[in-house]
Order: structure tokens, then sequence, then C-alpha cells
């Protein structure tokens, strides 16, 4: 199994409205395999969502390259799902009709589209929500209204933006668990971009660290706390350990930058 | 008729579709309006005005009653309806075409928006001789009056609905490598909506003084042309009339582009509440 998203010394660089440049990546490079779990981790702004916009193809690099299954990335492509931060629904549709956007954008029949997005419903869990509008959801149903249409046109990879931050503790950790479901039957590469250590730590296979201001990726960590996951795997050794071991990493970033 | 027949004929009433009446939502208004009327009908009576200058509301009632059993009011109404709801949908639909297409281009809004945000400041009504003159006296020059005064304040209220969107929206349609046309009518159109319709319900209003200022500077038919005539002829009556006919004719518009709005537009209610909310 290859590469199958490539980020070779990847530069960003910035220029404020006050004429100052702004590194934002400094030379990143990395690699995720077909079918992997990964999530990039940093404090905010450390600009772990550009690099996500980079692989995207919505933000070009100032330097480097990004190749997605052998082809490098110059504008945006469809074997990508993307999930926001917020859900980004459109309010004058329904739920279903929601989903239905890629299918609509992309030209999908119809009939089989909408076999799909009933589908896709049931897989996160809302189905009997079909006709109702986003108003009417909860901030959680509504992220699954979000990652349902992320995965309408069936993308080999799915790009998530911290996509459970808006949400409260508690939904944030169920939503955890639909999300590895949801994987588990889907087997998508996902690159999830989130700033909570246990969020990571739970869903990934491997954990990219980001530090800030020049974004550098400054590790990058296996997670062996064992699969299937549950609220269980929480209290696992090397969950915990490696929970301990993160933290302490970003309290060595914050003194270093107070010196 | 026992009390009973009758809260059951009411009952079948609803039953059938109809809204119970309630009366403390009906009686203050209701109240007010027949107090105005005595009042209309008693005052100059008492201060002993001339009928000729504020004619009882009987006499008006009497006059609108002639008038639109003679047709000479329905006519005129016909006329002025058509001119303000021919230019209201000419003036706004052009505005809603000509804001997609310059908010499209930073080129082009930045080229235009200074000059259509200083005509909007210009008193449109001051153009009517010149439309009357450009267009004759029919109902053309009048249309052309109130598509000028309908165009400004959609233009104006589309271009900020077609710049008024999250960017997340954009960035979506992009992933998606959605074509112009496609983000338009996904995400930029009913995105606007609810900021067309904050212009339509000027615009709407708008119309009417528009197709009335344009029969006044010249006209061969319509309300504002009879409303002149009786002036002439100092039909005192005969004006309240037409005002009576004008404010129903207003209502009635306002009421259509109100109807369309919940109609089409009834999501932005419950968006705006939750973000208050939240």
């Amino acid at each position: 199994m290859g590469n199958f998203i490539d980020v070779n010394g990847v530069w960003k660089k910035f220029q404020t409205r006050s004429g100052e440049h702004v590194t934002a990546l400094a030379d990143i490079s990395c690699q995720v395999q077909e079918g992997e779990f990964v999530c990039v981790v940093g404090p905010s702004g450390c600009g772990k969502s550009t690099l996500l916009r980079i692989i995207a193809g919505l933000v070009p690099p100032t330097q480097g390259q990004t190749v997605i299954a052998g082809t490098p990335v110059r504008s945006p492509r469809r074997e990508i799902g993307m999930v926001f931060q917020s859900p980004v629904l459109l309010a004058w549709r329904s739920v279903i009709d929601n989903i239905l956007v890629p299918a609509e954008v992309i030209g999908l029949p119809s009939g089989q589209a909408r076999r799909r997005a009933v589908e896709l419903l049931e897989l996160v869990g809302l189905a009997q929500f079909a006709d109702k509008f986003p108003s009417e959801l909860s901030g959680g149903m509504r992220q699954r209204v979000a990652i349902a249409r992320a995965l309408m046109h069936s993308p080999q990879i799915l790009l998530m933006d911290e996509p459970f931050g808006a949400l409260d503790a508690m939904t944030r950790e169920s939503m955890n668990i639909e999300l590895l479901r949801i994987w588990e039957a889907q087997r998508k590469t996902v690159v999830l971009v989130t700033h909570s250590i246990e969020e990571a730590i739970f869903l990934a296979d491997r954990i990219f660290v980001v530090s800030p201001r020049p974004g550098r990726l400054s590790d990058v960590l296996d997670v062996k706390v064992s699969r299937p996951r549950s609220n269980r795997s929480r209290y696992e050794p090397a969950f915990i350990e490696l929970a301990a071991s993160l933290r302490g990493y970003f309290e060595n970033m914050h003194s270093e930058r107070m010196q | 008729m026992s009390l009973s027949a009758r809260y059951g004929s009411m009952a079948t009433l609803a039953a059938l579709g109809w809204p119970r009446l309630n009366w403390r939502r009906i009686a203050p208004p209701l109240v007010t309006g027949v107090v105005v009327l005595v009042l209309w009908e008693a005052l100059p009576h008492v201060f002993d005005v001339p009928e000729l200058l504020i004619p009882p509301a009987s006499a008006v009632f009497v006059a609108l009653w002639k008038g639109v059993v003679g047709g000479i009011f329905l006519h005129a109404l016909a006329v002025t309806l058509t001119e303000a709801l021919l230019g209201f949908v000419l003036g706004s639909a052009s505005a809603i075409l000509i804001a997609a297409v310059i908010t499209r281009s930073e080129m082009l809004e930045r080229a235009l928006m200074p000059y259509l945000v200083a005509l909007q400041s210009l008193p449109k009504v001051a153009v009517a001789p010149l439309l009357v003159v450009w267009f004759g006296f029919g109902i053309g020059s009048k249309i052309a009056i109130t598509t000028i005064i309908s165009f400004f304040p959609v233009l104006i209220n589309s271009v900020i609905g077609f710049s008024t969107v999250e960017a997340e929206k954009l960035e979506l349609m992009r992933s998606l490598v959605a074509s112009r046309w496609q983000t338009f009518r996904i995400v930029l159109f009913p995105n606007a909506l609810p900021f067309i319709f904050a212009g339509l319900n000027v615009a709407i209003v708008f119309s009417v003084t528009g197709a009335l200022v344009g029969e006044f500077v010249g006209a061969t038919a319509g309300l504002g042309t009879l409303l002149m005539q009786m002036n002439f002829s100092l039909d005192i009556a005969g004006m309240f009339a037409v005002l009576v006919l004008l404010a129903l004719m207003g209502m009635a518009l306002h009421a259509m582009v109100r109807f369309l709005h919940r109609r089409f537009v009834f999501w932005a209610e419950a968006e705006k509440a939750e973000r208050n909310g939240s």
C-alpha cells in the first residue's frame, strides 16, 4: 500500500492587511496511507486548518506540493468530502435536500441519489429527520447531516476541520463514537484536524503534531490503542500514556514560546 | 336559536377550516374604526365645516358606491394597478439580474456601484416629466417611471444579499467543483432572498407612488388622473373615495409581497431567532 496522500515540502506564507508577512506553514512533509485515520493536532492558530485546505486544493501552497493517488493537487477534486467546523447547512433546504447537494452538483441520477441519501441518513442515525429543516435540529444532529453530505458522492477521502469543535463535551464524545462506526463501515481515508488531545487519540491511527508560528510538523505518533474503540478505550494504558506525553509536549511548546 | 345550537354551528364552521372569531383580538380595532367613522360623520356637522371641504363619511361611501357601480373607478383602478405591477415586476427583475451580474465581478462592481448609489439618491419622480416626453401620455411612460422607482431599492438590497454569504458555503461548493451557475442557483440566490425581499417590500410601495406621480404629470387614465379631474371639479367626496381605493390597492399589493415572502423565505425567521437565542 503506497502513500495515498503525499504532502511534500509545503510552505504557506500570507500577507496580512497591515502588510506583515506571516509564515503559516513551514516545510511540512507527511504521508497518509489509504484507509488510514489521521488526526492533525495543534494549538489554535498553528496553521492546521490551512494544511487541510491545501490538501483539499482550496488554498494553493506558496511552495511545495500535495499529491493524491499519484496526481498533484492543483484545485479541488471530487474524490474528497469536506466537513467544516460549522455544519454549513443550507437553511432553505430540508435535511435530505442538503445531503443531496453534492449529487445535484455532480449530476448523479436523482433516483439513485435519493436512495443513497436515505441510506446515509440511516448511517448517521437521522432516518426520521429527512424532511426537517436545519433550524429544527440540534448542533450534533446538524454536524451528522454535514458528515452524511460529505459522504454523498462516495469520496475516497474525508477531510474534517474541527468538526466537533462547536459541540458540548458529551455530544462530542458520542459523535466521536459515531464517526468511528461510520469509518469502520465505509473505510475512507480520513484526515481530521482538532485541538483536542483526547479526540485525536480516540479516533486516530496516527497523530500529526503541529507546533505554531510557523506551523511545523514537530512529531508523528502511532496510536496503539486497540480497535474497535469504545468509551472504555479511554482507560487503556496506551491511551492514558499517550495523552500524558502529548499534554507534556504542548506544555513545553507553550513555555518555550513564553521565554 | 338556543345557545348549544349556536356553539354547535360554530364548531362545525371551525371543523370546516373557518377560523374561530377571536373577539379579544378583533374588538379593539373594530371599536377604533367605528369611533373614527362616527366622529368623521358627526364633527363636520358639529363644527359647521362646509361639506365641500370635508365631506362626511356617508358622502364618501355614496361616492365610492357610485364610482364602482358606474365603472369609472374599476377602469381607473385597473390602469393604475397595471402600471404599478408591471413596473414593479420589470424593475425588480432587472435589479436582481443586474445585481447578480455585477457582484460576480469585483471590477464591474467597483466600476458601477458608485454611480448606482449616486443615482439612488436622486429623487426618481424628478425624471417623470422627461419620461412623459419620451414615452407619451399613455401607459408606457407610467410603466417606465414605476420600473425605475422599483429598480433601486431592489438593486441595492440584492447587491448586499449576493455579497453577504458565509465563506464556508462557497468553499463547500468549490470543494465539489461546482460551476458558477450551480453555486449561484444552489447557494447565492436563495441566500440573498431575505435581502431581496427587503427591497421588494419597499419597491411595491414605491411603485404605486410612481404610477400616481406619473399620472399627475400627464396621463389619460388611472386613479391619479381621476384624482386630478375631481380636484378641478371640486368633487371632494369623490377624491376621498379614490383615496380609499388607493389605500385598499396598496394594502393588497403589500399583502401579495408578504405572502411571497412567507412562502419563499420561511426559513430565515427560524435562523434569525436562533442566532439571537444562542
